[in-house]
């Protein structure tokens, strides 16, 4: 019971987030926009945490099997990369090394500042 | 004949990929080794039994519908770790605001300047600009911006799995070590592949990477047509 009860309410700001964001000319995902309703209506106490906790962080622990289909999807599509593959690949390393480093930085650095004042 | 026939069904599939996922899993732990990530296991093993048996690709991916289907509702349950860390996300949020400046503002200036130097043109420019968000976030901005949106999409997803596997090792190359940093480095760089990562760090590295998905896709949405027109792209 209470697995379908937090089912049907994530289910729920899924779909209330996919109507907004379809409204909106699809700008924001559906599920970032469910992602930040889900927090709005935990905060306004309309959804209580004990409601949504168990399926919440089965489906959030196990996030990563959910990518595996359209990893795999990627194979479809070698034909668009392999000619600058190695660069392709390159690049994607490297910035996402750059922006990791920055970020996480940013963070520790505006905590440094924070603490002197 | 027999055997491609027992595993060209459905349930074979979803067998497939939960398998595979359970194998990578179970290697890391056997292993000891923390920084192996179950996809380098289970990719490979899925590609290898789809061959070895013929099955198409497109099968595959239409029978593991579901599996794929459970990624929306896994990104909204991410709402679920905000509330729960509410309190982490309000004292840190001067240091959240200025991770995802700079990561987004970083994301696409370094595409920008690093195409060229690698031999990249103004094809790859385009089309990679937004790679740092969401999958569907970064389509949106690309089409707009008038790039090829496939390779978009294929630039994300494979960024995010560049990040969730190389992550953890250059997060502690780089000395970033708090957790709300960790958090941020993972969801600005490598969105729901670096947040499904960032979970297995801990609750709040997870929370925080999953607000960062949110923040970097608005704010580079804002950020690709600004700096379209300034360079004149």
């Amino acid at each position: 019971m209470k697995v379908f009860k937090g089912l049907f309410i994530i289910l729920l700001h899924l779909v209330i987030g996919n109507v907004i964001s379809f409204c909106t000319g699809e700008f924001i995902p559906g599920s970032v926009l469910g992602m930040i309703i889900l927090f709005l209506s935990l905060m306004a106490g309309i959804v209580k945490e004990d409601s949504v906790r168990d399926v919440a962080l089965f489906l959030t622990d196990n996030m990563a099997i959910f990518f595996i289909p359209a990893l795999i999807g990627i194979l479809e599509m070698w034909g668009l990369i392999k000619m600058h593959f190695l660069a392709w690949v390159a690049l994607l390393t490297i910035t996402a090394l750059l922006v990791m480093a920055v970020s996480g930085w940013a963070k520790q650095l505006t905590d440094r500042i924070r603490r002197r004042k | 004949m027999m055997v491609h026939e027992i595993f060209n069904n459905l349930p074979a599939m979803l067998l497939l990929t939960i398998g595979a996922y359970l194998l990578g899993v179970w290697l890391r732990r056997k292993s000891g080794i923390a920084l192996l990530h179950p996809f380098v296991i289970s990719i490979p093993v899925i590609i290898a039994v789809i061959k070895l048996f013929d099955i198409s690709p497109e099968f595959y991916i239409q029978s593991n519908s579901l599996i794929d289907f459970m990624l929306g509702p896994s990104v909204v349950s991410l709402g679920y770790l905000l509330y729960k860390h509410r309190q982490t996300i309000r004292e840190n949020i001067a240091g959240i605001m200025s991770a995802v400046v700079a990561g987004s503002i970083l994301g696409v200036v370094s595409v920008y300047l690093l195409c060229p130097v690698l031999g990249l043109d103004e094809f790859f420019v385009k089309a990679l600009e937004a790679k740092s968000v969401t999958t569907p976030i970064a389509m949106d901005i690309t089409r707009s911006a008038g790039g090829d949106v496939s390779l978009a999409a294929v630039s994300v997803i494979i960024s995010g799995f560049i990040g969730a596997l190389v992550g953890p090792l250059a997060l502690k190359l780089f000395g970033i070590k708090d957790p709300v940093a960790k958090g941020l480095a993972m969801g600005c760089s490598s969105h729901g592949l670096g947040t499904a990562r960032a979970i297995e760090m801990g609750a709040v590295e997870g929370a925080i990477s999953g607000l960062s998905i949110a923040l970097m896709g608005i704010l580079t949405a804002v950020i690709v047509p600004l700096f379209n027109s300034l360079v004149g792209l």
